[in-house]
C-alpha cells in the first residue's frame, strides 16, 4: 500500500472515530500534514548528509461554547495507538475549554465541501541522483539539497468538510562555485524542480550554470554606495515579493498597525501601474483549501495597476473586524500570508534586458531581507551570487556584494521601469520541520534607481 | 476542579533499549535518538484569548554508519516495524553515500558516552491552572494598555517540556531533559498614520530553562506598564539621526549582534561550505584561528552550555560529545570555532560540543548553544557619562547580514540620545549598520558582571533540510565608537 493510501485510510479512520464521539455543541477540525521524503545534502559534489523522514503531523482544533483550543501531535504507524492518544488529547482539550475565557473572535466551523486531488510524480531514485551528481558535477563545487517524495495536506471537520491533497515532486536547490582571479569565491544559483525527473533537462540547466560561472572569473568590482539603475532577475524579484507575506497585504496586520503598505491601502501612495500581484492557485503548487479546509477563490487580485484590490483576510480576522473572509491562511502571528503568488509579467523581452539596462547593475539574487522602516515599506538586504556591473549594454565585471535599503514604493513604484515578458515558477523549497508547498511566479524587473548603502 | 497548564497524554510505551536491540546489527554502527517535546502556547491579545495550542512531537532518528558514511532516517512510527523500516532506510542511504562520502567517519565521531542532564527549575508547569495563568496574561495586557492609543497588546508564553534519550551500538546512553520558557509582551501604539511597537526586550528574547518561577507577574505587570508608556513616547519622538556616533547597545540587542556576527560566522560547517547554498559561507577562514584580531581587547566570547538556566544548556551534544565551556575569542583574538567532532576532524581544528538536531526528524549539524560576551569592568552609567554625543539602543526589531557574515544592518525598537554624558530625548526607528570585524574592533567598553543579562531565541534557523533551534546569549551593555546610525524615512 502506498504512503498516500495508507495515510488516507488512517486519517479517515481517526476522523470518523473522533467525530462519532463528540458531545453536543462541540466542533472538531482535524488537519494533516504528512510526508515521506528523502533529503540529500551535497557539498562539493559529495554527499554530506542523507536523511529519510516519515512523518504525519495531525492538528486537532476543538471549539465549544465560544472557546477554542488546538493540539498537534505526530501520528505513529499504529491506528489504535493513535486513536488512544487522540482520545486522551481530546479529554484534555475539553478540560482546557472549561478553563479558558470566551473567545469573541472565534469563527464557527463550516462545511466547505469535499475534494480529493492526488498527483503522482515520476521521481528519480535517490541512488540515481547521487550517481548523477557524482558523474556530472565534478569541479563545479556543486553544493545543495535534493528533496523528493510524497507530500500530503488534508482537512476534515465535524460539519462534513473533507478535503484531501497529495502530490509527489522533487527539487534540487543548488549552487556552483568558482574562485576568481583575485582569489574570491563566486557562485551561481539554480533550482531544478518538477514532478517528473528529466535527466537531460537537469544536465542542460547545469551546463547553462557552468557557462555563467565563466562570467565570474574576472576580479570583482567594489561599487561605492549610492543609487544605481538595476535589473533584478526573477529570483531577486521573488525575494522582494516574499516580503509581501511579512504583513504587507495582511488585513490583520493592517488593523493592528503593522502593515508595511498602509499608505497603499489608504490611497496616500501607489505602486507602479505596471505592478499587478495576485494569489493564483492555478499554479497547482499547493491545495486550494487552507489548513481549516476553507476555500479561497482560485484567483484573487491583490494589487492591480499599482492600486490595492484586496487584502488577505482569514476567517478569524473577518470575525474580529466584521469583514468578509477570503479564506486566507494566517501564520503564527495571525498575519495572513500569500501561498501561491503571481506577479504578472510585463513586455520587456528577456533578451533585451542588458540593452535596456544600458549602464547599471545586473542582480541575480537577493539575500536576508528584512524591514528597515516598515511604516515606509523600506527593506534592507544583500545582493548575492552572480551580480554584475553592466556598461553600455555589456557585462563588464562581477561586483562585490552590496547592501541595499530602499522602499517598495520606489522599487515597485516610481522607479519600476519594466517587467520582463517571461516569468518563472519557483516552487517553495522551505523545509523547516516539514517540506513546504506553494510558491510563486515572477518576472524580472528593470528599476531605474535602487539605493545601496554599504 | 481546575486542570493544570500541561497535558499528560496516554503515550504508548516506547523502550529505547529494546528498539536499539531490534536494529543494532543493520550497520557497522547504529545510533538511536528518541525525542519527545510538548510545547504549550498561551497567547492573550487585548485581554482575549488569541491562541491556546499544544504541540507534541515524538519520534526517533536512526543513524547508521556503513563504510565510513553516516546516514539518517527519522520516523514517528515507533512500532517495531516502523523502527525496522527506519533502520533499513538509514542503512540504504549510508551504503549509497559511502562511494561519494564527504569524509570517512568512524566511531570516534560517535564516542561512547553515558550520563544524564536535567535543566534547573523550581516550580513545575503543573503548579498552576490554565485559568490562573490565563488570568495573569490578561492582566499583563491590561497593564500594556496604558492609553487608548495602544491599539494592540499581546502577552504570550511558550512552555516546553523536552526529553532526549540517545543510545548507540557502542554503548552510548545519554538521557537529557529540560523545562523551557519563552515569553513575549508587546504594545503597539498608533496615532494617525504613525505606529510604533515596543516589547519587553524584543520579540521572544526572554527565553530560559526554567519552570513557572520565571513568571513573577508582579514584576512583569510593572514592566508591561513601562513598555506601554515607551510605545507612546515613540509616537511623539523624532527619528534617530543619520550620523556616525558612539553607540551603546543594551544586552537585549547585544544578543542579536553576538548571534549574527559572532555565532554564525564561527560555525565550522559554514567554513567548510556545507551551508553555502543556503544560509551562507563565512568570511572566517581556517587560517584565521589563533591569528585574526576579531575585535578589541575588551572582547571575550565563550561557548558555554554549562550556565545553569540559560536557554541552550546541556551536558552532551547529539553525537555524545560532553559539553564544556570554551573561549572562542579572548582579548579580541579568535581562538576556536563552533564545530562538532565531525567538523573538527574535517578541518583539523579544535571545536566544541555543538552537534545539535532541532528535533527527532532532523540530523545534527553545527549549531550555537549559549554564546556569551563575558563581562568587563565598566558600567552603563560610566559608559553614558563618557559619551559626548551618541545613541543608546535597545531591543531588536530588524536584522540582516550578508552570506559571509560581513555587512550587517540592525534595527531596534527604542533609543535615546546621549548628549554631553547624559541620556536625553527618545528617538524612534533607530538603526545601525557596519562590517563585522571593524565593528567589534570599535568595542570600547563592556559592562560588568552585575549588568550582564541572559537572553536567547527559540528561532535560530539553518541547515538543509532546515532546522530551527534554541540558542542562548548573555551580555552586559557595550559601547562602540564611530558607528553609522540612522532612522526611518521622514
Amino acid at each position: 500500500m502506498s504512503f498516500q493510501t495508507e495515510t488516507h485510510d488512517n486519517f479517515d479512520f481517526l476522523a470518523d472515530a473522533l467525530f462519532a464521539e463528540l458531545l453536543a455543541g462541540e466542533e472538531l477540525n482535524l488537519s494533516l500534514s504528512a510526508e515521506h521524503q528523502d533529503y540529500v545534502r551535497f557539498n562539493n559534489s559529495k554527499v554530506r548528509q542523507a536523511t529519510a523522514v516519515w512523518q504525519n503531523n495531525l492538528t486537532l482544533i476543538l471549539q465549544h461554547a465560544g472557546r477554542k483550543t488546538a493540539a498537534t501531535f505526530d501520528l505513529s504507524g499504529n491506528q489504535h495507538q493513535n486513536l488512544q492518544m487522540l482520545r486522551s488529547i481530546l479529554r484534555h482539550a475539553r478540560q482546557e475549554l472549561r478553563e479558558l475565557p470566551e473567545d469573541p473572535y472565534l469563527a464557527p466551523m463550516q462545511n466547505h465541501g469535499r475534494s480529493e486531488n492526488n498527483s503522482l510524480g515520476q521521481l528519480p531514485t535517490t541512488a540515481d541522483v547521487v550517481a548523477c551528481i557524482a558523474e556530472h558535477t565534478a569541479g563545479t563545487g556543486f553544493t545543495g539539497l535534493f528533496a523528493a517524495g510524497p507530500q500530503i495536506r488534508a482537512a476534515r471537520n465535524s460539519t462534513g468538510l473533507d478535503h484531501w491533497f497529495s502530490t509527489e515532486s522533487f527539487f534540487m536547490d543548488y549552487s556552483l562555485f568558482t574562485t576568481n582571479a583575485a582569489g574570491e569565491a563566486k557562485a551561481v544559483k539554480n533550482l531544478y524542480a518538477d514532478r517528473a525527473w528529466n535527466q537531460q533537462g537537469f544536465l542542460k540547466s547545469l551546463q547553462d550554470n557552468k557557462q555563467h560561472l565563466d562570467l565570474l572569473q574576472g576580479p570583482s568590482l567594489s561599487m561605492t554606495p549610492g543609487s544605481y539603475r538595476v535589473y533584478l532577475a526573477p529570483a531577486a524579484v521573488t525575494e522582494l515579493i516574499n516580503m509581501f507575506s511579512w504583513g504587507a497585504v495582511s488585513f490583520y496586520a493592517w488593523k493592528n498597525g503593522n502593515c508595511a503598505l498602509h499608505e497603499l491601502i489608504s490611497g496616500a501612495k501607489s505602486l507602479s501601474a505596471k505592478f499587478n500581484l495576485k494569489e493564483n492557485f492555478k499554479l497547482a503548487l499547493t491545495p486550494l483549501f487552507n489548513s481549516l479546509g476553507e476555500l479561497p477563490p482560485s484567483e484573487l487580485s491583490i494589487i492591480e495597476q499599482g492600486q490595492l484590490k484586496n487584502l488577505l483576510i482569514s476567517s478569524r480576522s473577518a470575525q474580529e473586524y466584521t469583514a468578509i473572509s477570503n479564506a486566507a491562511e494566517a501564520g503564527g502571528g495571525s498575519n495572513e500570508y500569500l501561498r501561491s503568488v503571481v506577479l504578472e509579467p510585463g513586455n520587456l523581452p528577456e533578451n533585451q534586458v542588458l540593452e535596456n539596462l544600458h549602464t547599471g547593475l545586473y542582480i541575480s539574487n537577493l539575500h536576508y531581507l528584512n524591514w528597515s522602516d516598515m511604516q515606509n515599506a523600506r527593506i534592507t538586504g544583500m545582493t548575492r551570487y552572480a551580480c554584475f556591473r553592466v556598461e553600455n549594454g555589456k557585462i563588464i565585471a562581477p561586483i562585490k556584494d552590496l547592501r541595499f535599503d530602499d522602499s517598495l514604493y520606489s522599487l515597485f513604484g516610481s522607479a519600476l521601469e519594466a517587467l520582463t515578458r517571461e516569468s518563472y515558477v519557483s516552487p517553495a523549497i522551505d523545509t523547516y520541520h516539514i517540506r513546504a508547498l506553494g510558491g510563486c511566479k515572477t518576472p524580472g524587473a528593470l528599476v531605474d534607481a535602487m539605493r545601496f548603502t554599504l | 476542579m481546575s486542570g493544570t497548564l500541561i497535558i499528560r497524554p496516554e503515550f504508548p510505551e516506547f523502550d529505547v533499549y529494546q528498539a536499539l536491540s531490534w536494529i543494532q546489527t543493520e550497520a557497522d554502527w547504529i545510533g538511536l535518538r528518541f525525542v519527545q517535546e510538548q510545547a504549550y502556547q498561551r497567547h492573550v491579545r487585548n485581554q482575549h484569548p488569541q491562541n491556546n495550542a499544544i504541540s507534541i512531537t515524538r519520534g526517533v532518528m536512526v543513524e547508521a554508519m556503513i563504510d565510513g558514511c553516516l546516514a539518517y532516517a527519522g520516523s514517528s512510527d515507533l512500532s517495531k516495524s516502523g523502527i525496522h523500516k527506519a533502520a533499513l532506510r538509514a542503512a540504504q542511504l549510508a551504503r549509497l553515500g559511502a562511494a561519494g562520502n564527504i569524509f570517512n567517519f568512524s566511531e570516534k565521531h560517535r564516542p561512547k558516552a553515558q550520563g544524564n542532564f536535567a535543566g534547573v527549575f523550581s516550580e513545575s508547569f503543573d503548579s498552576q491552572s490554565l485559568a490562573e495563568f490565563t488570568d495573569q496574561l490578561i492582566a499583563a495586557c491590561r497593564h500594556l494598555q496604558v492609553s487608548s492609543r495602544i491599539v494592540n497588546a499581546c502577552a504570550e508564553a511558550q512552555l516546553v517540556e523536552a526529553w532526549n534519550h540517545y543510545v548507540s551500538s557502542n554503548g552510548t546512553d545519554i538521557h537529557q531533559q529540560w523545562l523551557l520558557v519563552s515569553q513575549n509582551y508587546s504594545a503597539t501604539a498608533q496615532d494617525g498614520t504613525e505606529t510604533q511597537q515596543r516589547s519587553m526586550s524584543g520579540p521572544v528574547a526572554r527565553c530560559r530553562q526554567a519552570g513557572l518561577e520565571l513568571f513573577d507577574f508582579t514584576a512583569i505587570h510593572a514592566d508591561c506598564q513601562r513598555i506601554g508608556q515607551e510605545a507612546l513616547a515613540l509616537l511623539d519622538a523624532d527619528n534617530c539621526p543619520a550620523e556616525t556616533l558612539d553607540l551603546i547597545l543594551a544586552p537585549d540587542q547585544m544578543l542579536m549582534q553576538i548571534h549574527e556576527s559572532i555565532g554564525h560566522p564561527l560555525e565550522l560547517d559554514r567554513i567548510l561550505g556545507d551551508e553555502r547554498n543556503y544560509a551562507g559561507w563565512s568570511f572566517v577562514t581556517p587560517a584565521d584561528f589563533g591569528r585574526l584580531q576579531y575585535g578589541s581587547k575588551h572582547m571575550n566570547v565563550t561557548f558555554d552550555p554549562t550556565v545553569a538556566g540559560q536557554f541552550a544548556s546541556y551536558a552532551f551534544d547529539d553525537c555524545g560529545n560532553p559539553a564544556v565551556r570554551e573561549y572562542l575569542i579572548k582579548d579580541g583574538l579568535l581562538l576556536r570555532g563552533l564545530g562538532s567532532l565531525e567538523s573538527q576532524d574535517r578541518l583539523g581544528l579544535p571545536g566544541v560540543a555543538n552537534f545539535r538536531a532541532a528535533n527527532w526528524n532532523r540530523a545534527p549539524i553545527d549549531r550555537m548553544a549559549n554564546i556569551n560576551l563575558e563581562p568587563g569592568d565598566s558600567s552603563l552609567n560610566e559608559m553614558i557619562a563618557g559619551v559626548e554625543r551618541g545613541v543608546y539602543m535597545t531591543a531588536n526589531k530588524s536584522w540582516s547580514i550578508d552570506d559571509y557574515r560581513h555587512k550587517f544592518q540592525f534595527g531596534c525598537e527604542y533609543a535615546r540620545m546621549i548628549e554631553n554624558g547624559k541620556l536625553t530625548k527618545v528617538v524612534k526607528n533607530p538603526n545601525y549598520r557596519g562590517v563585522t570585524t571593524p565593528f567589534w574592533n570599535a568595542l570600547r567598553k563592556v559592562g560588568n558582571r552585575d549588568e550582564r543579562e541572559i537572553f536567547g531565541t527559540p528561532y535560530c534557523g539553518k541547515g538543509e533540510p532546515s532546522q530551527i533551534i534554541r540558542v542562548g546569549h548573555a551580555s552586559p551593555p557595550c559601547l562602540f565608537s564611530g558607528i553609522e546610525v540612522f532612522g526611518g524615512s521622514p
